[in-house]
């Protein structure tokens, strides 16, 4: 479309209506496209869609990379659905992702529209909020994670002179998971920077017509803010979401031990990596990964699709 | 209340006043929650190792320097050092192989109108959702087979192939901004597009790159599974592996070491982060709004 565009464009500029020319032109930019385009081809081909390709085989293949692959058909799958340890780290999985993004989201949302009454110092604050996100998937924070909320340390004896004694989070199966909650939820400064750019392209007049009409702070924020925003927050929805699915180095370094006291920190891609990488099986560990892409694929499209009743695009008010 | 929606120049004035304590007093609160972790390891590695957990103060009455001098001592004969020359060639790879293959593949997205566009940068941005835990197994299964586990060539392949689609997008996204005149005008004057990239949409994609490079560096540096999967000698280990395997050698349970290595490896990225937080937070914005 935009081809066709580009094209008669040039051609009035250049005062020349000449198709010889414009068709050399045209092959000479197909031949410079893809000469630029080639390193991304080839990781296109080599790292993304072959690998893709040979996962789908693996996945219906018993594999310990040793002797060949021999074809199992449905035999990996089955044996996942039936696994115990599969069905757990399915469980731990969605309970990190059900209760992390939306807090992480909500804190972040919250702190974007306390930042956005510009006021002296909002920019040192933006800042300092955002280099959480930068760090926190470090092993140097997982280790500061998992001293201080260990057994009398900082939050057990903060939460103790409140009243609630629970004792380390780290060596309790029911809290140890809420710790990796806590992490990602700190990280909550990338969503807001979103979220603040977001706000910031809201026109001021909406709000000045509103406070005319009498809408009060809450309506303002529920019929103008949310609605004008809504792009901004289903990008973070989707991006958030995708990536606690992926939890894979906080779990690892928190735990210490791959997945925790009873399995209660077994995240999916944990489970994944000891399956494919420690016990050798290729075939099952391919099977589960085409699971994951399958639950990020779905809620991708879940999104999407539920995109039309809430989020408002700008080119639909006009 | 007020906080939901800007505040508006109308109000009244005392009340704009105690509004504004009320913001600065709940953004201080947010602010110290926020970087208490990042000052307790500061004075948690000038703390007694048995005393790093149970101990509420922020930074110890008597400082002990045991636990950073311990460092110098390494880590089953590797010198710290190396863990930290290895990381940073590791990132500084990623980051020229990340600005080179990215930059090259945006202009083509965004300045060559070529055959097939439209559908390969459906297809990039395709990837930007997928889940690296698919590609795993068989890229290790292929750089097994090429015989290049424990170098880095499967941990930088990616990056000259420009395979890190935000890098790309953000990229594309920066170019489509620079007016058209610029490039159109080096055309008519017989320029190629070698030239054009290179001589007028690189230099002014500046800040683009800047973010990307940033990004990357502090990636790279981070980076654990990959380095985990990878790497199995411990001379080639990065800092990320390095610290677990500190932590394997001296018990999981005696904080004064790791937690001196964990401060020295946060160094880097929060000088980096200090240095250039503007070029972080605005490429991060603009990746939200398209």
């Amino acid at each position: 479309m935009s081809l066709v565009k580009d094209a008669t464009v040039l051609a009035d500029e250049r005062n020349i209506v000449r198709p010889v020319a414009q068709k050399r032109r045209g092959r000479r930019d197909n031949l410079a496209g893809y000469l630029f385009l080639s390193p991304w081809l080839a990781g296109f081909l080599l790292l993304t869609a072959g690998p893709m390709i040979a996962s789908i085989y693996y996945a219906f293949t018993d594999y310990n990379l040793f002797a060949a692959p021999k074809w199992i058909g449905l035999d990996n799958f089955t044996a996942m659905f039936d696994d115990p340890r599969w069905q757990k780290s399915v469980q731990v999985t969605l309970k990190y992702v059900v209760i992390g993004t939306p807090l992480k989201l909500l804190l972040a949302l919250g702190v974007a529209l306390l930042l956005n009454q510009s006021r002296r110092g909002q920019g040192l604050y933006r800042a300092a909020f955002y280099a959480p996100s930068l760090i926190g998937a470090s092993v140097s924070v997982g280790f500061v994670w998992r001293a201080i909320f260990s057994d009398n340390a900082v939050v057990d004896k903060g939460l103790g002179s409140l009243g609630l004694n629970l004792g380390g989070w780290i060596g309790d199966p029911d809290l140890i998971l809420y710790s990796l909650v806590a992490l990602t939820v700190w990280q909550f400064g990338a969503p807001m920077v979103i979220f603040l750019a977001g706000l910031k392209q809201v026109p001021r007049e909406l709000y000045e017509a509103a406070a005319v009409d009498g809408a009060g702070p809450l309506r303002r924020f529920w019929n103008i803010t949310l609605p004008m925003i809504s792009p901004v927050l289903f990008f973070n929805v989707l991006l958030e979401s995708i990536h606690s699915f992926q939890i894979f180095g906080s779990a690892y370094v928190v735990s210490n031990t791959f997945c925790g006291p009873a399995d209660s920190t077994l995240v999916y891609t944990c489970y994944l990596y000891q399956k494919g990488f420690q016990q050798s099986q290729m075939g099952f560990a391919s099977a589960m990964a085409w699971m994951l892409l399958l639950a990020v694929a779905l809620v991708t499209a879940v999104l999407f699709w539920s995109q039309k009743k809430w989020v408002h695009y700008e080119e639909d008010a006009k | 209340m007020t906080a939901l929606t800007p505040e508006l120049k109308s109000a009244a004035n005392p009340r704009r006043r105690t509004g504004s304590v009320v913001w600065h007093l709940f953004s201080l609160a947010v602010l110290c929650v926020v970087l208490y972790p990042v000052v307790w390891v500061i004075g948690a590695a000038f703390k007694p190792g048995k005393k790093i957990v149970g101990s509420l103060d922020l930074f110890p009455a008597d400082p002990i320097l045991d636990n950073v001098r311990g460092l110098a001592d390494g880590i089953a004969g590797i010198s710290i050092g190396t863990f930290f020359t290895n990381s940073l060639f590791y990132a500084g790879m990623a980051v020229v192989g990340v600005v080179i293959s990215s930059s090259l593949t945006a202009y083509a997205f965004a300045k060559i109108p070529f055959r097939g566009r439209n559908l390969l940068f459906a297809l990039m941005i395709g990837t930007l959702l997928l889940p690296y835990h698919v590609l795993l197994i068989p890229q290790y299964v292929m750089f097994q087979k090429l015989e290049l586990i424990n170098t880095y060539v499967p941990l930088l392949a990616g990056k000259f192939l420009a395979t890190e689609a935000f890098f790309v997008f953000l990229m594309v996204q920066f170019m489509r901004g620079l007016p058209r005149e610029l490039d159109e005008a080096a055309r008519l004057d017989g320029c190629g597009h070698l030239r054009i990239y290179w001589s007028i949409v690189l230099p002014l994609c500046r800040p683009a790159l800047i973010t990307s490079a940033i990004f990357t560096f502090i990636n790279a540096w981070n980076d654990f599974m990959g380095p985990l999967i990878y790497l199995n000698e411990p001379s080639k280990y990065t800092v990320s592996l390095g610290l677990m395997m500190f932590r394997d050698q001296q018990g999981i349970s005696d904080y004064g070491g790791q937690i001196a290595m964990a401060m020295t490896a946060l160094i880097p990225v929060i000088a980096f982060f200090m240095a250039f937080q503007r070029y972080l937070i605005d490429g991060m914005a603009t990746s939200g709004l398209k």
